[in-house]
């Protein structure tokens, strides 16, 4: 095989987790890094966030999506790491042979280490299967975020929210403030998807109506939406009989979920989580496959872009070391968790004398629980009380002790 | 007077409208198309399975069989002139039960009689062999049941059609026709004349001709729902799926379909309505996913990207307790010189082609017909960025820095790609259209990441109001202009 190129780490996607993992890498001593962006600039998805409320952590500062790129923007080309936008990769191997497609022309990279920063992408109307006509007017959040705060673009005048995710609560806010009409925010679950403080700041301070338990059940309109039906749902999301009522609108927003971004990672034959659509990664976040590590929205579905990039800087870190030491694999052992718990991130431990920062997500809302984690021989590592648990909460917890086993996670 | 004088007038720029308009460019005949959607392909032609039937499901000595056993014979020439997509993936009709056996056994009684090819009966191990997901006793085999992108098949018939002198009217809904001795047909938009007038309307082609004066056809919609699963990289099937057709004759059952696109189709159902609506229901999605399930459960590994209706312009009802109606191709008994096609469902797709050869023969019968010395059969080449080489991409981009940009990730669309769909010789600049014409859109993301993009380009390179950019049919405006002026 020609190589284009030899490089030490390729970083795929330029959004809050890449640049941050790119940063941190070259802070730790690789100087030879390659970011591979496919949008036309740096920042990801940061660049169509204008609100606030990014950087609470990662900065100690309240900035927009915009500014928070900025920032790593800034840092990236300080450290004199190179990048590519409009890079598009096609192709990955498990040998960490990378195809991508620039304006300059097809290009052959062979890499030391990769690491997977490629974001996420939004379900559709079709992955949830509203039935219906297919008229126009129905755009996902992020896309009609885009269209709004990129292109100047008045998606409709009187809106409907399917879904009650950040980005669905963070455009109803957004859409009012432009002088548009949200008919209202429906959610299929009996608890909101999104964080409490946008409930609050995006729906609770302009009147928003939210209704829970309640989904769309079909789409009407044949050139443009006209309308939707919208019914209530029990407990087992089945629609109770004779609450259906027509909702008129001329567009649909749908903040139904987010979907990580991996049909590259599977093509390179990187194992994919059942529970979390991202790959199954051990505590230094590296993949099945040596010198792949995975970070960000691409592994898990972050709330807040802060946590996506402290992660990355944990990925970037241990991709540094990997390139330095080129060490054998140490052991491994499994992270369980309980069935209130929907997932649990890493998969597995890497032995080691460091601190683990695991994160968890749980099922159903909870109060006054306690997270108790054990090893093999039911040692308590760690004890902790939650006056409440939200399932739109990703919860981080640091394992300091040495771990020597398989270990357990529960919710009492 | 009429300043719109024509020898023929096609009505309806569907697979069949646009087949008729190809053969006829092969004389000195001048031609228009006059169809009401934006585009051509947008009713029936799009809706359906893609399938190039061999000729098996239909009575032997009838249209149906002889224009769908032909046309399956026709489409694989036509492909290499036209360039559009054609794969020859084969079909299984299965089954797991005596009854069905001998089911299987009448259908190739019937294809071989119909002059289909191939036609072999396998049992167990054959059939795990070939399709090793598939768990089924007996099966028909046809080797040589191809799929095509109906679309495409259509733009490129179209494109070929114009190319060659016919002319084509979009958005020219047909509202009034007479007859003083020729034709005059109106449109919302302007007045045609015309010696011969082609009703290729399909749905409405019972309209058509009730306007032109022939009463004697009626049309039964009858609606047919899909689901669209990503694309199969596994390969879990490789070839069509099929059940034995239910007892009522109205469709061929539930069947999965790899699309040329390495996409799997699953369905349709079969449902009669009062209208023309095309929608999905839940009732016909979950139960046509169980199906599928049943014959491959592996395809739960599959995510569903999307889902689709057609309508199957049907000349017989389950209340008409008729068991068979054959295609209607003919000149009209009561209005000379109207040609009727009407009642085009499936096999029609396969049958195009050999019922626009059936249409010339009507002209040719009544009146010389002069060859169009300049016909040229064939389209230029289009270009597919992903099945080229390395090398012949480096080339590409070197020559043409557009083709190193990717506007829709999913399906690794390039903007030259984009482009060359947007610069289609119809002119057709709605979003679904250039969708068809290049892929950008019909991903796992269904547009989420290259709508903005392709937004973008047409506002900024080609200077369409964003209020005026359409999803398909007017009045599917996709926005209400800017925000802030």
């Amino acid at each position: 095989m020609k190589y284009d190129r030899f490089v030490d780490l390729v970083v795929i996607g330029g959004g809050p987790a890449g640049l941050s993992a790119a940063i941190s890498a070259k802070k730790n001593g690789i100087d030879d890094i390659l970011l591979l962006e496919r949008e036309l600039c740096l920042g990801g998805i940061l660049n169509q966030c204008i609100h606030d409320g990014f950087g609470l952590h990662l900065f100690k500062e309240n900035l927009t999506g915009p500014e928070y790129a900025q920032k790593q923007i800034d840092e990236l080309k300080t450290l004199n790491i190179s990048y590519l936008t409009d890079a598009m990769v096609i192709n990955l191997t498990k040998s960490k042979e990378l195809e991508f497609i620039h304006k300059t022309g097809h290009k052959l990279i062979k890499a030391k280490a990769v690491i997977l920063a490629m974001g996420c992408r939004e379900r559709t109307r079709f992955n949830i299967q509203i039935p219906g006509t297919r008229p126009s007017g129905i755009y996902t959040a992020g896309t009609a975020q885009n269209l709004v705060n990129l292109q100047n673009i008045k998606i409709g005048k009187n809106i409907l929210i399917l879904g009650s995710g950040d980005i669905g609560l963070i455009m109803a806010r957004r859409l009012t403030l432009e002088g548009m009409n949200i008919a209202g925010v429906y959610e299929i679950m009996p608890y909101t998807a999104g964080l409490e403080r946008n409930i609050q700041q995006c729906l609770n301070d302009y009147n928003i109506p939210l209704f829970l338990s309640s989904t769309v059940t079909e789409i009407f309109g044949k050139e443009r939406i006209e309308g939707v039906n919208i019914g209530k749902v029990d407990k087992n999301l089945k629609l109770v009989a004779n609450t259906e009522r027509f909702v008129k609108c001329d567009t649909l927003l749908l903040s139904v979920g987010l979907i990580p971004e991996n049909e590259l990672s599977k093509k390179a034959g990187v194992k994919i989580s059942d529970f979390t659509g991202g790959a199954v990664v051990d505590s230094e976040l590296q993949t099945n496959i040596e010198g792949v590590f995975s970070c960000g929205n691409v592994l898990q579905i972050h709330d807040l872009a802060d946590y996506a990039s402290s992660e990355a800087k944990r990925a970037g870190y241990f991709a540094a070391r990997y390139i330095k030491s080129k060490q054998k694999r140490y052991n491994r052992y499994k992270i369980n968790f309980c069935e209130k718990i929907k997932y649990a991130s890493p998969n597995y431990i890497v032995e080691n004398k460091e601190a683990i920062i695991a994160s968890f997500r749980i099922k159903k809302p909870a109060k006054n629980v306690v997270l108790i984690v054990k090893d093999r021989e039911d040692n308590i590592l760690i004890k902790k009380k939650f006056i409440r648990l939200l399932p739109s909460e990703l919860i981080q917890i640091k394992l300091e002790k040495e771990i020597k086993s398989d270990i357990y996670l529960e919710i009492e | 007077m009429c300043k719109n004088p024509y020898d023929v007038i096609i009505i309806g720029a569907g697979v069949v409208g646009c087949a008729c308009g190809r053969e006829l460019s092969k004389y000195k005949l001048k031609v228009g198309v006059l169809e009401k959607n934006t585009d051509v392909s947008e009713g029936i032609s799009k809706g359906n399975s893609g399938v190039v039937h061999a000729g098996f499901y239909v009575p032997y000595g009838t249209l149906k069989a002889k224009t769908n056993v032909e046309g399956s014979f026709l489409i694989p020439k036509l492909a290499a002139e036209l360039n559009f997509p054609y794969k020859k993936i084969g079909k299984l009709v299965i089954s797991n039960d005596k009854y069905g056996l001998a089911e299987l056994k009448k259908l190739k009684e019937i294809g071989d009689k119909n002059g289909c090819i191939g036609l072999e009966i396998i049992t167990e191990k054959q059939i795990s062999h070939i399709e090793p997901k598939v768990k089924a006793k007996y099966a028909l085999f046809s080797k040589e049941t191809a799929v095509i992108s109906p679309y495409l098949f259509t733009i490129a018939l179209a494109e070929n059609a114009l190319k060659n002198g016919v002319e084509f009217f979009l958005n020219h809904e047909v509202i009034k026709i007479w007859k003083d001795k020729e034709f005059f047909v109106q449109t919302k938009k302007d007045t045609f004349h015309s010696r011969w007038l082609i009703n290729a309307a399909g749905l409405y082609s019972d309209k058509i001709s009730c306007l032109a004066g022939d009463k004697n056809h009626k049309i039964f919609p009858c609606r047919g729902e899909y689901l669209v699963t990503d694309k199969d990289n596994e390969k879990i099937i490789n070839r069509m799926i099929y059940p034995i057709p239910p007892k009522d004759g109205m469709s061929l059952g539930v069947h999965i379909t790899p699309t040329t696109d390495g996409n799997i189709l699953i369905g349709p159902s079969a449902e009669f309505i009062n209208n023309y609506g095309l929608k999905n229901t839940e009732q016909f999605l979950d139960g046509m996913k169980e199906d599928a399930l049943t014959m491959v459960p592996e395809l739960k590994k599959l995510s569903i990207i999307h889902t689709y209706s057609g309508i199957r312009p049907k000349l017989i009802h389950t209340e008409t307790k008729e068991d068979f109606r054959d295609f209607v191709i003919e000149e009209s008994k009561t209005v000379p010189k109207l040609i009727n096609i009407i009642g085009i469902e499936s096999p029609g797709l396969a049958a195009a082609p050999a019922i626009a050869n059936l249409i010339l023969n009507v002209i040719g019968n009544k009146e010389n017909l002069n060859k169009n010395e300049q016909f040229d059969a064939c389209n230029p080449k289009k270009l597919d960025f992903q099945s080229l080489s390395v090398e012949e991409k480096k080339e590409l981009i070197k020559k043409n820095p557009s083709f190193g940009e990717i506007i829709c990730r999913c399906e690794t669309i390039t903007k030259g790609e984009l482009l060359n769909a947007i610069n289609n010789p119809l002119g057709v600049k709605t979003m679904d259209g250039i969708k068809r014409r290049c892929r950008a859109g019909m991903g796992r993301c269904q547009g989420g990441f290259c709508t903005p993009r392709t937004i973008k380009i047409l506002r900024k390179e080609y200077g369409i109001k964003e209020k005026d950019i359409l999803k398909n049919e007017n009045n599917s405006n996709l926005f209400f202009g800017k925000i802030k002026e």
